[in-house]
């Protein structure tokens, strides 16, 4: 039955090359934990993935409840945290996967550069890699503000400081960012919420296909 | 690939009508024992992911993820931080050389060379050789950096208040929520609570601030020791903060002790009393309308 599914759409669409793309492609011995249980370091960046996948999903269903404005934000995080079912669980995975994905972008990163893959031909690669890292990073300053509690707020307070003491760009950066020069409110969540819900995870998800594109044209690189 | 002569489509489409065999590629003659993605590798790394899943849902549970009571922008003393993978800026923007005069070393030079460094480390370390030791300048400068992050982060984190930081977003619990509320913010009291400057550590509903004011809703001091505090101070309050005649300290002091509540009565327990008989006769009123 799912053989005939399968070959009515091949028929039409010829999706067998495609398939055999995805899954055709080889595991090297050296970077196989089953094989040299040191390649366990080889795992971190599939991790990561697995990490960012979560955070979309669990993203997605914290939009469910989440409202981004002053005014209700904070009860709405309080709401889903301590009414909604499974809430606690979604917004905890959320939450620890922020700190996480940091952890093991950190190590992946090391692995990557110790091990001397990020040399020709694969420069291109590298350096996605580490905008990536940079989107990560913006993707926890901005979150970091949706729940609109204390620490959320004061900590965006010091970091668009931070980001206002750099010469010449910092104003309007810092203006960009919180939509206004001096306060930072209402017009702040809301940009804050879409730069973390639309912007930032769009640029993720167009570095990440151009990440693993780029692995496969070129295979995983040589042991040492 | 067929090309040429006699190629065939399916309808007017431009797909080929020659079907393509759906079978995996044979690996038994690449070098050591490479093996397929899948599904022989995929299965071993999804039992890693589900190891790993399983970890990561005992930490959510373990820890449910903080939430600090409600932003409050008038709230000066509130001691910020920033999540902990930010820490090491934080940190570095503490010292001398990286602040005041110097905030230009801290807040863009120093990042700007280190993630830069980073983001152009193919073409600084551009030489063929991989291993990490046969190239000693690119991992030392790579290992002093990741020592330079720990060595910050840990900084920070020890210089902290934890427990100040933890007392000053704590939420209010149900029955000082209940108190916060029932604060009269149109009394005279509170005008002169405002115009005095007690609102910035002491908080908009009598709440306090933790670390900065505590909470003056349920003080067990009487309105004449709150006169004498207000005017010369207690504990790391300063003195002179009250700068006003003395019928308004008499009201505020008034305000105070009665926990925000001028018209309840002397007693907080009768203030507290006569407050849910108003509560009542309100919900019946507006029951019968």
């Amino acid at each position: 039955m799912l053989q005939r599914v399968y070959d009515w759409v091949d028929e039409r669409l010829d999706i067998t090359p495609m398939w055999r793309d995805i899954a055709d492609h080889e595991v090297p011995e050296h970077v196989n934990p089953a094989h040299h249980f040191s390649a366990f370091v080889y795992c971190f960046g599939g991790l990561t993935f697995f990490i960012i996948v979560i955070q979309f999903l669990s993203g997605m269903f914290l939009t469910m409840y989440y409202v981004p404005d002053i005014v209700n934000a904070y009860e709405s995080v309080k709401y889903l945290q301590g009414e909604v079912a499974f809430g606690l669980i979604v917004r905890g995975m959320h939450h620890w996967g922020a700190s996480l994905v940091i952890v093991m972008v950190f190590l992946h990163t090391l692995r990557v550069f110790f091990t001397g893959a990020y040399k020709k031909p694969r420069e291109l690669n590298w350096v996605v890699g580490v905008l990536m890292f940079f989107i990560l990073l913006g993707l926890g300053f901005t979150g970091y503000l949706l729940p609109w509690d204390m620490k959320a707020y004061f900590a965006t307070v010091v970091g668009l400081q931070i980001a206002e003491s750099v010469p010449i760009v910092g104003t309007l950066a810092k203006t960009l960012l919180s939509g206004d020069p001096e306060i930072i409110g209402a017009q702040t969540l809301t940009r804050f919420f879409a730069i973390h819900v639309f912007f930032l995870p769009g640029a993720l998800l167009g570095l990440l296909a151009a990440h693993f594109i780029m692995i496969r044209r070129q295979g995983i690189a040589g042991p040492l | 690939m067929h090309r040429g002569k006699g190629m065939k489509f399916v309808g007017d489409s431009r797909i080929s009508a020659e079907r393509k065999p759906n079978i995996p590629k044979d690996y038994s003659e690449y070098p050591g024992k490479t093996e397929a993605f899948f599904p022989n590798f995929l299965l071993k790394e999804w039992i890693v992911g589900a190891v790993f899943l399983v970890g990561y849902l005992c930490l959510t549970v373990a820890h449910p993820s903080p939430l600090e009571r409600m932003a409050d922008p008038t709230d000066s003393g509130y001691i910020p931080l920033p999540d902990w993978y930010f820490l090491f800026l934080y940190q570095l923007l503490k010292y001398e050389f990286a602040a005041g005069d110097y905030l230009l070393i801290g807040a863009v030079l120093i990042p700007a060379l280190g993630f830069g460094g980073l983001l152009l480390a193919p073409w600084l370390d551009n030489g063929p050789e991989r291993r990490a030791s046969r190239r000693p300048i690119a991992s030392g400068l790579m290992f002093i950096g990741v020592l330079a992050t720990v060595y910050l982060t840990w900084e920070s984190v020890d210089h902290h208040d934890w427990e100040a930081a933890a007392e000053q977003g704590e939420m209010l619990g149900d029955e000082e929520a209940e108190l916060a509320e029932q604060v009269d913010t149109d009394a005279d009291g509170y005008q002169i609570y405002s115009d005095q400057g007690c609102i910035a550590c002491h908080g908009d509903q009598l709440q306090g601030t933790g670390a900065a004011g505590p909470a003056l809703f349920s003080t067990q001091y009487d309105a004449e020791t709150i006169k004498d505090i207000a005017v010369n101070g207690i504990g790391q309050m300063p003195a002179d903060q009250f700068d006003g005649s003395d019928e308004e300290l008499e009201v505020l002091a008034n305000y105070i002790a009665n926990g925000g509540n001028p018209d309840g009565g002397g007693e907080e327990g009768a203030a507290e009393a006569e407050e849910d008989t108003d509560a009542e006769e309100d919900a019946a009123a507006a029951e019968n309308e």
